[in-house]
């Protein structure tokens, strides 16, 4: 936790002289941004940016490419950046989602990395677009004090800068940012900036060059717990018998404010509003409707704090962990359930099968650190591919579950810092035989067989050497 | 083929008639079916606790088995046999391969091993789970074996069904009892049976095998001196009976150097064959024995009996003589060591209370209740001196033994309650045969009158007392009637044995007493998971080198589920180690931190019951560390911690135990809590009082972490302060 913030604060420094410094090389000079607006949810521990980016094309060339810069160390707690542009009239508009990538330049000005959006429409010259940009940040609230006590409540640092770091020239920009009390200790002022209940407002400010930037420092209140899952793997096992077993081993922190001294349990329970507020206390899971046998376990037996609702479209799995965490605590559990496999897996044109299932975290607001997704084919499979809307690494491995022979083919998908925007749909291709899911009870028939014909052959065989 | 003979039609009813069994395949498929269905009762009987909670280890020693198998199907073999434990007994640690019977590890990691190459993928607690309850399985077998061995196939049919049910045998072996005793008992039966099969047949083979039943039985439980004790009992009482002859030879013999050399390769059973007092009697039997045949040798080849008559007289002294004086310089030089206190405290019951207080706090150590006599052997209490009596009737080398069997450890169940799992066997065959000689002269009473040609008997009330007699006096009236209303009064008789044993085994036997279970107050389930929430706190919130200090009971469970190194645990081999927690748990807090600082405790954890009403805690354990600790530490004196001879926790207690570090780590900050409804705060529901020091504060420690319903609370030592 420690050098990414120094980091920051070395890199506040470099970006505060970027101020008077008018950089040359960017590589359209002829897009401008007429007006910005940015909100900052600072509500739970992942801060979530709404941008809305007024481009124009001043130039003479159609362009179809805008770029989005990040200061880097804002690049590596970035967990995902999305694009979405209006279009029709007034009345029916609708979102489209556009293409978001990340993009290596040269001459980058002080290590800023970038991702391109790529408009559907080339923008020709002295057209302008509305863009939507929404993309968010986990691990960018630094408790401090990093230590509290029980009935203390987490205070937090944010950091930002109050312009808008682009590569453009932006004519007019706003900033607003929520916090989730208004229980607000500081905050740098870049004039004008008001504050107004839980929103701040810098801005507006008008005509920045690019590279503008200018620190803030947000010092709140933000008692919600910060639950991060530094690793989940998540196993998900096709029978073709007509069961999806899903196996999530879960790795929790509390990633806020540690905890220091006594716990005392007299004042968590008398008093649970003052004491330990920015404790862990439950967790909520959507999982997917139809869902059965669920458990809730970890190395040393059953949790029993867990409650299950289910409806037809989705089922919540209410779980506690076996104590409250606080900030710094850890609980490591395992969540599993079966699922019908009609809802999951489906056959495409070409005759193979695929596997339809949501990627992320079923945990409400956690960030996850690294993600392992372990899709396990039946015995017999073959060519498997997966197909995952966002960058990942893949491998493939083999498991042998029960009565297993040659071993089952398992498509390992990694990815690193998730958010719950990453619960979208991945695809895994394979074909398979149906014969081989007879191979199994054949196995366990001739076995029996071979073991009652053993039984028939000693009952009838005189083994005595005495006659 | 290219022309078939056309098969003649047969006749439907020769078809059947060609399938219809003889008599004695009948009999054969009845019997494999029954063996079969009690095979599947006795192991589904005991699955109540799975049902009931979840597949998890029980009690306290079965999560030290518990995770010496997992360190055993883990790093193998070698390293599990040359173990240094650092995390129990700081900073002492425990040579675990040296000071374990590895028996039921090895078993379970086997059975894991070959489910694996089966192709099983199954986790290795659930095979630990379940190995107890497959064992029992196995022991109905060797019941019904060891049955038909000594009385006929009937017998051993009905020991098999009484003894997969028996609540004594059931209390040590259900599912989640991961402990020696689940594998110990079928071993000390299979080789009590193939002992006894090796007498009657004098065969080289089964006392072979009989001495690898042996070993089998020294590697999983210390009980295994109960058989190197009682066969030479056994046979120096045939050799007194003069029932002396070459099968017994041969049995005791092969089986006992067989057996002496294959248990020395135990690394904690060692030389003590040759060595410890408890084992000198079969070693004082085996040169008996050999004596014995000298001179039926020298008898054989000398004619003049007079001549013989001296002979004997002779050789019997100097034999007495050499072996007395063997045994004594033995003794003397320390070669030999002496019965160990455990030993002495099975002979006399009040030994342990006075010399050892280690072994007389533990609940199962105690004497036995003659209710839990009732409660674990109901109707078998009364066939019991029955199934003696048909034994004595048909007085053989094997009625002998199960009569032996039942007489000792009858006697030692009554000393150590523990022991009545000892006893379960012999008890069941011995009323098993009871039962069936019964039944059967009962039935063969019945059939007789069926063939004959008396009809007037049969009229009248029957009279139970003519009845009994009717065997004997065939002209004895209502003989049928009296036979078959004995007959529904032992099936009556066994029908509540069966309701009995279901129902102690599912309301006694089966809690897994880590989590508790009590009724809410809308008749709900509620459950108390509270040591498990402590001990994951510890294994996921500490750090790991943390040393842990608690009474010793909770070691094993700290260990196998925290993950923390202890200061004592459930072996208890050191008392003075145990000693110091006593004493630290029973001082001032000041002299306690001198203690807890030398012995480098992190945290310290107690179990406290006055919020739940949970009674087996700390407080209640408390007057037992008083005596450990004032056992090695004179400077703890029980008398300091009574009142008038009472023991109290409310405003009357003696002031040193409302002020000694148990009192204050229990009820530290307890005096603000409600627990009870017009109850003042800081009334201790456990023991039904207000407590009397509510305002306790702590100097040298802080409350760490306490469970949701209070059961455990842990507390970390603090840093010395600074001195400036």
């Amino acid at each position: 936790m420690e050098s990414p913030i120094r980091a920051t604060r070395i890199l506040g420094f470099i970006f505060f002289s970027l101020l008077f410094f008018v950089c040359r090389s960017a590589p359209s000079h002829n897009l401008l941004i007429s007006n910005a607006e940015r909100r900052i949810d600072l509500t739970s521990h992942i801060v979530k940016v709404y941008l809305t980016l007024k481009v124009e094309n001043a130039g003479s060339t159609p362009t179809s490419e805008i770029l989005l810069a990040f200061p880097p160390t804002q690049v590596d707690h970035l967990a995902t950046v999305e694009a979405l542009v209006t279009k029709g009239k007034r009345k029916k508009t609708t979102l489209v989602r556009l293409d978001v990538k990340p993009t290596e330049l040269p001459d980058v000005p002080n290590g800023n990395k970038y991702f391109t959006i790529y408009l559907a429409n080339p923008l020709s010259s002295g057209e302008s677009t509305t863009l939507e940009v929404l993309y968010m940040f986990t691990h960018s609230l630094e408790p401090f004090p990093a230590e509290i006590g029980q009935s203390e409540s987490q205070l937090v640092y944010y950091r930002d800068s109050a312009l808008i770091l682009s590569p453009y020239h932006i004519k007019q920009q706003t900033t607003f940012i929520k916090t989730p009390s208004t229980k607000v200790e500081s905050f740098t002022r870049v004039e004008p900036t008001n504050r107004a209940g839980t929103e701040m407002k810098y801005g507006p400010y008008e005509d920045h060059p690019p590279y503008s930037f200018s620190p803030i420092l947000i010092h709140f209140e933000n008692n919600s717990p910060f639950p991060v899952v530094e690793e989940l793997v998540r196993e998900i096992e096709i029978s073709h018998w007509g069961n999806l077993q899903v196996t999530e081993q879960y790795t929790l922190v509390h990633g806020g404010a540690r905890h220091k001294g006594v716990f005392s349990r007299v004042d968590y329970q008398s008093r649970p509003t003052l004491s330990g507020a920015s404790s862990l206390r439950q967790l909520l899971a959507r999982l997917p409707p139809r869902v059965h046998s669920v458990y809730y376990r970890d190395e040393i037996g059953n949790i029993s704090s867990s409650h299950l609702r289910m409806d037809s479209r989705k089922s919540e799995l209410e779980i506690e962990p076996r104590y409250p965490l606080f900030g710094g605590w850890k609980a490591t559990f395992v969540i599993g359930y079966g699922l019908p496999l009609q809802d999951f897996l489906f056959e495409s044109s070409d005759d193979r099968r695929y596997l339809n299932f949501t990627f992320g975290c079923p945990l409400l607001e956690t960030v996850v650190d690294k993600l392992t997704v372990k899709v396990v084919l039946p015995e017999g499979s073959k060519d498997p591919s997966a197909v995952v809307p966002f960058p990942v690494e893949q491998h493939l491995e083999a498991k042998y579950s029960y009565l297993d022979v040659v071993g089952r083919t398992v498509v390992v998908i990694e990815k690193k810092n998730l958010v719950p925007a990453h619960n979208s749909h991945f695809q895994v291709y394979y074909t398979f035989k149906p014969i081989f899911m007879l191979a199994e009870p054949l196995m366990l028939a001739s076995a029996f067989f071979l073991f009652f014909v053993a039984c028939v052959a000693y009952l009838h065989i005189d083994l005595s050497i005495r006659k | 083929m290219a022309t078939m003979p056309i098969l003649p039609p047969m006749p439907v009813l020769d078809l059947v008639k060609s399938f219809k069994l003889k008599t004695k395949q009948q009999e054969l498929l009845i019997r494999v079916s029954i063996l079969c269905l009690v095979y599947i009762l006795a192991f589904i009987t005991r699955l109540f606790s799975v049902l009931r909670y979840e597949s998890m280890i029980h009690e306290f020693d079965p999560y030290f088995n518990y995770r010496t198998t997992l360190y055993l199907t883990q790093n193998g073999f070698y390293d599990f046999w040359n173990w240094f434990d650092y995390e129990s007994w700081y900073p002492l640690g425990r040579i675990v391969g040296g000071t374990l019977y590895p028996g039921l590890m090895v078993t379970a990691a086997l059975i894991y091993r070959i489910l694996h190459f089966l192709r099983f993928a199954v986790h290795i607690r659930e095979v630990c789970v379940l190995t107890a309850p497959f064992f029992a399985s196995n022991t109905t077998l060797v019941a019904y074996f060891f049955g038909k061995e000594i009385w006929d196939t009937g017998a051993g049919l009905v020991a098999a069904i009484l003894i997969a049910v028996c609540p004594g045998y059931i209390s040590r072996s259900v599912a989640g009892s991961y402990d020696n005793e689940g594998v110990a008992i079928f071993a000390l039966l299979f080789t009590f049976y193939l002992f006894v099969k090796a007498v009657n047949t004098g065969s080289l083979a089964w006392s072979l095998a009989s001495a690898f039943g042996y070993f089998y039985m020294v590697s999983a439980w210390g009980g295994y001196v109960f058989i190197i004790n009682l066969i030479p009992l056994y046979v120096l009482v045939l050799l007194i009976t003069g029932r002396y002859s070459m099968r017994l030879y041969v049995a005791y013999n092969c089986m006992y150097v067989l057996g002496m050399l294959l248990a020395m390769q135990i690394r904690f059973v060692g030389f003590q064959h040759v060595q410890s007092g408890e084992h000198m009697a079969a070693m004082g039997v085996f040169f008996l024995l050999q004596v014995f045949y000298f001179l039926d040798w020298v008898k054989h080849m000398l004619s003049d009996t007079k001549l013989f008559q001296a002979f004997l007289r002779i050789t019997v002294t100097c034999a007495v003589a050499v072996g007395a004086i063997a045994l004594g310089l033995g003794m003397l030089s320390g070669y030999i060591s002496p019965w160990t206190g455990r030993f002495y405290s099975l002979l006399d019951p009040t030994y342990a209370k006075d010399h050892i207080p280690i072994i007389a706090s533990v609940s199962e150590h105690q004497p036995t209740a003659w209710s839990s006599f009732m409660f674990d052997f109901h109707i078998l209490l009364f066939l019991f001196p029955a199934g003696l009596y048909f034994c004595f009737k048909r007085l053989s080398d094997a009625t002998i033994f199960i009569v032996m069997y039942g007489l000792t450890s009858m006697y030692f169940a009554g000393v150590m309650v523990r022991l009545i799992l000892v006893a379960t066997p012999a008890v069941c065959l011995i009323s098993a045969i009871a039962v069936s000689a019964t039944v059967k002269n009962l039935t063969v009473l019945l059939r007789s009158k069926n063939k004959g040609v008396q009809t007037g008997s049969t009229k009248g009330s029957s009279s139970s007392k003519a009845a009994s007699k009717a065997l004997l006096d065939q002209s004895q009236p209502f003989q049928k009637n009296g036979a078959i209303a004995l007959l529904f009064g032992a099936f009556y008789l066994l029908s509540k044995y069966a309701t009995h044993c279901t129902w102690v085994t599912s309301e006694a036997y089966s809690s897994p007493s880590i989590v508790l279970a009590a009724r809410g107050a809308h008749g709900s389930r509620v459950i108390f998971d509270d040591y498990r929430e402590a001990y994951f706190w510890l294994r996921q919130n500490t750090p790991p080198d943390a040393k842990v200090m608690s009474w010793w009971d909770y070691g094993y469970q700290i260990t196998a589920m925290g993950n923390r190194t202890v200061i004592v645990d459930n072996n208890t081999w050191n008392n003075t180690h145990i000693a110091t927690v006593g004493r630290a748990m029973s001082s001032y807090e000041d002299e306690a931190i001198e203690i807890m600082r030398s012995l480098d405790v992190d945290y310290v954890l107690v179990v406290f019951g006055g919020v739940t009403g949970y009674s087996s805690d700390d407080i209640n354990k408390f007057l037992w560390m008083v005596r450990i600790g004032g056992g090695v530490f004179p400077v703890i004196k029980e008398p300091d911690y009574l009142v008038n001879g009472e023991y109290r926790v409310d405003k009357g207690a003696a002031p040193k135990m409302l002020n000694c570090l148990m009192y204050k780590l229990c009820y530290y900050r307890f005096g603000e809590m409600l627990t009870e409804y017009g109850k003042p705060p800081g009334y201790d529901r456990a023991r039904g009082v207000e407590i009397g020091n509510k305002d306790i504060k702590l100097e040298h420690l802080e409350e760490a972490f306490t469970t949701s319903n209070w059961i455990v609370r842990i507390y970390k030592v603090k840093p010395p302060n600074n001195r400036w």
